[in-house]
């Protein structure tokens, strides 16, 4: 989100959900979004059925392929060539938009000579996708002028990752394909509050509302308000309080719904900060696989439990409403906040989850407008600046803050590539059924009947050539571990790539996966890592390999 | 626009409107078993029939389309005859078992059978009769209830594009179901029970928790993934018994199996319930909220002493509301005093 | 003895193949080898096989040509093919005994054969045949020098109507079509022909396919389509087999495909299969089926000539129809127009069907009357029995008594009796023939070939059915006739779709013209046709029976008892009422009640 916002100006959806049925083209990347936004494909769908045509770029034929006009099956952690080729054809095809370019960009010159080796021919021979298909593709979005581009973790969790996304905001730049209704970038939150919890700075860099730490005027705003002086330089990112922990420099941590064990690479690597702690409280609605590690745990309300607001991916601020009352002396997290704090001396008092929202609104403008009342029947997007504004569907109709620089990107092949002993490129990701680390989704006895047993999806010729059968166990191990899981045969992915959903504990897909970082933003790289796979029987025979 | 007269009534309606629509905009209700405003026109009950000047026969006034001058009537005693006798047919061939039925108080022909005093006895004869039930875990299909209104199908084809199910067979044997009559495989959106209009589609785990008599409707958002789809949980005593979705929600209606039936985890028996502290065995031990608290925070001062405020961090959770995200990382920040603090926006 | 042109034609249609029509063709072509006569003779002796013909009833049916002079054999089997060769192409002395009678004279007397004319003369499996007899000119002629204006207006002129059941006129719907405005059209073959007892359609492609192919290159023309479909049913493979042959030796020619005769004009043509589903006939369904969707049909408007298959403007005609276009063309619309009434121009071919002597295919001119298709085309009653009534238009269709006989059979005239031209069914009914029976048989059909979308098609004929069936149990109640009026006018005027609307017709003509019928079974529980098994008592009379046991041994459930010289006797509890003891007693000792 970072990579967005360094360009554009923000890191959020530039479109709203309503606005993917106005779409011509639909350009899906590194998005499984049948499965894991299920609705928003369905807006897609909808768009499909009045004339939208679609384009679907993943290394696995994945359900909205249905619906593609094009499927571009690239190989894992190749997509900056892609979208380098993209641009190169409309380039050469003149199909870019000039207008836009002259007024609203700069760097075009120097960014169209780095194209130049993304030839067609060169692109297929890094994605390995045919260059017809690549063609058909960058005429498609490149001669539209109502293109959305679609993506999530399938283009962020790359050590690349960054640049990735720079790649996308290069060709919807190229083609003037953002800043009106119906075609923008859109990165789809895997997560109902990602947006909220970045919004409210859940981040160690910014204040609420992105603004930043180190920059002293902020600061001072923020001390102001919050009657304190405040740290001047940025903190540790999760990824790097698990390494602060293992090396001893960080002693204490605070968890609130979160579950690093499951959902952060190298489990190894997590447990061992985990336990190298002094002390760590958890505050979950479950007994979740990190909490085990916890010296204090306590026990929080769920979101059926509780008033509040979530944000969702278009920056829609929708309330959340107590249905029910929490078990036993389960707790809403506010009041644990608000009585831990007060505890360390520091006491905040609010009377409802309301005033900490206008406390909210009152340090960021864009939130501003947003009171319980007005999202009383639907929510509203931010920026909403006053009490009378409505919100706002689509980012930047008034222009851009600053020129919209080319970044010329280079391709550079993920930090893992296969060597013979560990043949397989591994992609991690989520299904339908289960959510992130499956605490909540995995307790619920329809989905774990139906979807409850961790697999790993290979092409049958790959399972030949081990020598398994469809539903056989098999033993899968990278440099950082292993897992044992069942192995599902499934065309929808090539020969030479394999995919295990990150959700099952059992089988957690991130034992195996690496920690190698995007070094802007600090996000590890799930979708490439290389692994071997083995019949159970031959494992046992074997002596371990050295890593 | 387009004139015409319903009722003796002169309406202005868009061009393209069906007579059903027009009607609907003006306060006239006409009844429907197979419509749905989502959906494309299905024409199937027959039973929103209307009578246009001109027209040899009545007409589906969810198929026709309105046209300059017409003179539609809603209700002559022909029409209503028509209406009355379509619905003896589907009740002739309908359980009628309304006092088991999941969808007694939301079942659109309960209410018509109602409405027309109509009982399905005039024309009382064979029944389809279903042994087989669906094994899978989430959508309970009781196809003897199903009065192939066609919904479901259409739904799930242009709504959801899963094809999951279709008509099958022919005459009065017509049944919808998975092809081979496997059972349901799909992606259990739920979208079809969402549509249905009888008890043909339900829940499974709906099942006898509570109908519409004594129930509460929240509306909240879900807790899932980050299309915060708009959902209204139906809350009996303290428990949610089944989530549902308005058309005019952001997300008009519309959930994923996780939304509607994933809401489970509420009511787990594993949920936390209170306070916990390691003690020196390793084994945690029960406390209080003050207990608890005052020990952490004792923790927290004890390493900020030692090592300074930059040795503790905090973890968020993209899970939490606004609310309680601002409100961490002010307690980090402030209370704290460092800027370690993240949240799994990446993961 | 000179003889320069021998020709041999054998009945192949699918009626003269399931008589053994093959095994006679082989025959004669291995006597004829044998013989020696295709050596003298040689290129002048030809034996093949052509299409039906119509009098199926008399098959297999056999052309020997000789110079011309041209004798017809009926039920020829294999082992009477030497015997033909020998005395009548060897010695020239046709074999009297086996020719055909007077009947098969005047069963041709009073048709016309426009679609029919080349079925039966010229081999179906061959285009040249076809071309021989003037085939393709008009196609030619069309697309050469035709405005596709002048097309519409020249079909237009000669009043053909859709001889798929709904008679609309074509030339019309051909001006709707071109007027559509698209790019991409469609022109669709009707063949799905699903009444029961129906097989014109079948006949036509069996007999004559390249017809319906140039009826369909010049409808392409007239509205300026360049895809066509036939969509024909899979239970037709002799049909299939001939029309996918016919398409390829027309695409071998430049008939279909790009720049058809030379012109600027491409068109071809795709064979789809139905699943021999009865609604498939329907417009929509059709276009459902051929879009790979089941077979249901939708609202009407949309029509198909504005939104059709794949959403494209589509013309759709029936097989019939389509075969009547390139002699239209060729003897020109006023020729057409000479037969026929003024609302219901030219021919129509009817399977004749039921108990009438001559049952087949006809083709008549418009107009005609019943009276003259059943007595003189058909011959009259079969077994000398009285004529009850005609059922025309299949189970979408109704009866007329026998009263009516001098009704003339046009579009107008049947719809004002209640019942339809249809697409050709003609099942002629006799004194034997129960009305109820007969309208739960064709509501039976219906009621299981019923789509299932809309509610009063789906349960509504269903309970009519069940209505039909305790009354023809004897367990009719009261106020069913009543019951069945009120459940009638809701289908008809509530269904969906012709299917569903036309269902209830048998029942209501069969009300109207013999509701004392219903009443007897109703109230006295008798069958007065003696057809109702429920209904019936088979009993001996004492006085009669000779006891000589052959009911007895003819009886299956074992339900008559007797001894020598002692009366037999029928246990009415093990009485399955099967009329096996009625038909094989000679002293008609066996009384049916």
């Amino acid at each position: 989100m970072a990579g967005l916002a360094a360009i554009f100006g923000s890191g959020a959806m530039t479109n709203s959900i309503r606005e993917i049925e106005g779409m011509e083209i639909i350009f899906i990347i590194g998005s499984n979004t049948k499965e894991t936004h299920p609705v928003i494909a369905n807006c897609m769908i909808k768009a499909y059925r009045k004339g939208a045509k679609i384009i679907v770029a993943d290394p696995r034929r994945v359900p909205m392929v249905k619906f593609a006009e094009v499927f571009l099956k690239l190989r894992p952690g190749t997509d900056i060539a892609l979208l380098n080729g993209m641009a190169h054809v409309i380039v050469k095809e003149g199909l870019q938009n000039d207008e836009f370019i002259r007024e609203k960009t700069e760097g075009f010159d120097a960014w169209k000579s780095s194209l130049e080796e993304f030839t067609p021919a060169k692109t297929e021979q890094i994605t390995g996708i045919p260059k017809a298909d690549i063609i058909k593709a960058a005429k498609m979005y490149g001669r539209s002028r109502k293109a959305g581009v679609f993506y999530t973790m399938g283009i962020t969790q790359h050590t690349c990752g960054t640049d990735n996304v720079r790649t996308i905001a290069n060709l919807a730049t190229l083609t003037g394909n953002i800043g009106r209704e119906f075609t923008g970038v859109n990165p789809l939150r895997g997560q109902n509050n990602v947006q909220g919890a970045s919004d409210a700075a859940c981040l160690p860099n910014v204040f609420p509302g992105y603004q930043k730490v180190d920059l002293p005027e902020v600061r001072r705003k923020f001390e102001q308000a919050w009657g304190v002086p405040l740290p001047p330089k940025r903190g540790l990112y999760a990824t790097e309080m698990m390494t602060a922990a293992v090396d001893g420099s960080l002693k204490a941590l605070y968890i609130m719904g979160e579950n690093p064990v499951i959902t952060d690479p190298n489990q190894h690597h997590t447990i061992k900060a985990l336990e190298n702690l002094e002390f760590l409280v958890v505050q979950d609605i479950f007994m979740t696989e990190t909490a085990c590690h916890a010296h204090v745990v306590l026990p929080a309300a769920c979101s059926f439990e509780k008033e509040g607001t979530f944000s969702n991916t278009e920056r829609r601020v929708q309330r959340v409403r107590r249905a029910v009352s929490p078990p036993g002396d389960a707790r809403d997290d506010l009041s644990i906040i608000m009585d831990l704090s007060r505890a360390m001396g520091y006491p905040m008092d609010y009377r409802s989850p309301e005033q900490v929202l206008e406390e909210f609104g009152r340090l960021w403008p864009a939130l501003a407008g947003i009171t319980y009342d007005r999202i009383k029947s639907r929510g509203i997007a931010w920026p909403c600046p006053s009490k009378e504004h409505p919100g706002t569907e689509f980012l930047y109709k008034d222009g851009f803050a600053k020129k919209i620089p080319f970044m010329p990107i280079a391709f550079n092949p993920p930090a893992e590539g296969v060597c013979e002993n560990y043949p397989f490129v591994l992609t991690t990701g989520r299904n339908l059924f289960q959510y992130h680390s499956g605490s909540m989704s995995r307790r619920v006895e329809a989905i774990e009947k139906h979807a409850g047993e961790a697999y790993i999806e290979l092409n049958p010729a790959d399972g030949e050539k081990i020598g398994i059968a469809n539903g056989d166990m098999v033993r899968v191990r990278s440099r950082r571990g292993d897992v044992t899981i069942r192995a599902r045969f499934t065309r929808r992915i090539s020969a030479g790539t394999v995919f295990i959903p990150m959700h099952y504990r059992e089988a957690a897909a991130n034992v195996l996966t690496n920690d190698a970082l995007d070094p802007d933003v600090m996000i590890p790289e799930f979708k490439v890592c290389a692994v071997d796979i083995l019949p159970m029987e031959k494992m046992a025979a074997e002596k371990p390999r050295p890593a | 626009m387009v004139s015409l007269t319903i009722n003796n009534k002169k309406v202005s309606v868009p061009e393209d409107s069906t007579i059903l629509e027009a009607a609907n905009r003006n306060g006239i209700k006409v009844p429907t078993l197979c419509h749905h405003p989502q959906l494309t026109p299905f024409g199937g009950c027959r039973l929103c029939v209307v009578s246009v000047k001109g027209m040899p026969k009545p007409v589906a006034s969810c198929t026709t389309t309105v046209s300059e001058g017409m003179e539609v009537a809603t209700s002559t005693p022909e029409i209503e005859n028509f209406r009355k006798l379509v619905l003896e047919l589907i009740l002739s061939d309908h359980p009628n078992d309304c006092m088991t039925c999941e969808a007694t108080g939301s079942c659109a022909l309960q209410e018509l059978a109602y409405a027309y005093g109509v009982k399905g006895q005039e024309y009382a004869g064979e029944r389809r009769v279903y042994a087989k039930r669906d094994g899978n875990p989430f959508i309970e299909r009781d196809m003897e209830k199903c009065i192939l209104c066609g919904r479901c199908v259409k739904v799930c084809d242009e709504v959801q594009g899963v094809e999951a199910i279709d008509f099958t067979y022919r005459g009065f044997r017509s049944k919808i179901c998975p092809s081979y009559e496997d059972d349901l495989d799909c992606e259990f959106c739920g979208q079809c029970v969402s549509v249905c209009p009888t008890g043909a589609l339900t829940g499974k785990q709906w099942a006898r928790k509570g109908r519409y008599e004594g129930v509460r409707e929240v509306d909240t958002t879900c807790p899932y993934c980050g299309t915060g789809c708009t959902l209204t949980a139906h809350v009996k005593g303290n428990e949610i018994v089944r989530v549902s979705s308005k058309p005019w929600s952001p997300n008009e209606g519309w959930l994923c199996v996780k939304g509607r039936f994933g809401y489970k985890f509420v009511n787990s028996p594993d949920r936390l319930t209170k306070p916990l502290i390691r003690r020196a065995s390793g084994e945690f031990e029960e406390t209080s909220w003050t207990a608890a608290l005052e020990y952490t925070a004792a923790w927290f001062k004890k390493i900020r002493e030692q090592h300074g405020a930059d040795a503790i961090g905090g973890l968020s959770s993209a899970r939490c509301t606004n609310e309680e995200n601002y409100l961490f990382q002010k307690f980090i920040r402030a209370g704290v005093g460092t800027n370690n603090v993240d949240h799994c926006a990446r993961l | 003895m000179q003889r320069n042109n021998i020709e041999i034609r054998v009945c192949m249609g699918t009626g003269g193949v399931a008589s053994g029509g093959a095994e006679v063709l082989a025959a004669f072509r291995q006597e004829v080898a044998a013989s020696g006569i295709a050596a003298s003779v040689k290129e002048h002796c030809s034996t093949h096989q052509v299409g039906c013909r119509g009098l199926c009833a008399k098959d297999v049916l056999v052309d020997v040509a000789i110079d011309g002079e041209k004798v017809t054999y009926q039920f020829i089997k294999p082992d009477m093919v030497p015997r033909i060769v020998k005395e009548h192409l060897l010695e020239n002395k046709p074999v009297d005994e086996w020719r055909v009678g007077e009947d098969y004279e005047r069963f041709g007397r009073k048709q016309i054969k426009v679609v029919l004319a080349d079925c039966g003369r010229i081999d179906p499996e061959e285009i040249d045949a076809y071309i021989a007899i003037g085939g393709y000119e008009s196609s030619r002629d069309v697309l050469l020098n035709w405005y596709p204006e002048e097309v519409v207006t020249e079909i237009k002129q000669s009043g053909l109507r859709g001889r798929g059941g709904a008679g609309f006129p074509t030339g019309l719907k051909w001006e709707l079509g071109k007027k559509a405005p698209d790019d991409i059209k469609y022109i669709i073959c009707n063949a799905d022909e699903g009444d029961p007892g129906a097989f014109m359609d079948r006949a036509v492609i069996e007999g004559n396919p390249h017809s319906v192919i140039e009826g369909m290159i010049i409808g392409a023309y007239a509205i300026c389509a360049h895809h066509g479909y036939v969509y024909i049913r899979a239970e037709y493979p002799l049909a299939v087999e001939r029309l996918k042959r016919a398409l390829d030796q027309a695409r071998e020619r430049g008939f279909l495909g790009n720049r058809l005769f030379g012109s600027n004009f491409d068109f071809d043509i795709k064979v789809k299969l139905g699943a021999g589903a009865f609604v498939c006939g329907e417009e929509t369904a059709l276009i459902a089926s051929i879009e790979g969707q089941r077979g249901m049909p939708r609202p009407k408007p949309p029509f198909p000539v504005n939104k059709g298959l794949w959403q494209r403007p589509t013309v759709i005609n029936n097989v019939e129809t389509l075969a009547n276009i390139p002699t239209i063309i060729r003897k020109g619309c006023g020729w057409y127009t000479s037969y026929g009434t003024e609302k219901s121009r030219g021919t129509k071919v009817f399977a004749l069907t039921g108990k009438i002597k001559n049952p087949g295919l006809i083709e008549v001119p418009m107009g005609i009357t019943l009276r003259e298709i059943v007595e003189e085309i058909g011959g009259g009653i079969a077994g000398g029995k009285a004529l009850k009534a005609v059922q025309t238009g299949g189970p979408s269709g109704g009866c007329i008594p026998a009263s009516m006989l001098d009704l003339n059979v046009d579009y107008e005239s049947l719809a004002k009796v209640g019942s339809i031209v249809g697409s050709g069914g003609m099942i002629v009914l006799d004194e034997d023939n129960c009305m109820v029976n007969m309208a739960q048989y064709f509501v039976k059909f219906t009621q299981e070939e019923s789509c299932g979308k809309c509610v009063p098609c789906r349960v509504g004929t269903k309970r009519l059915l069940e209505i039909l069936e305790r009354i023809t149990k004897g367990q009719g109640r009261e106020d069913d006739i009543e019951r069945l009026e009120t459940l009638s006018g809701g289908i008809r005027n509530m269904s969906l779709c012709g299917l569903g609307q036309t269902a209830p017709n048998p029942v209501l003509s069969t009300i109207k013209y013999f509701r004392e019928e219903y009443e007897a079974h109703i109230r006295d529980k008798k069958c007065p046709s003696k057809t109702c098994k429920a209904l019936l008592t088979y009993s001996i009379d004492e006085k009669l029976c000779k006891a000589c046991g052959a009911c007895l041994r003819a009886c299956p459930a074992g339900a008559i008892t007797g001894e020598k010289k002692v009366p037999h006797k029928i246990d009415q509890a093990k009485c399955i009422k099967c009329g096996s003891c009625y038909d094989v007693c000679k002293f008609k000792s066996v009384m049916r009640d």
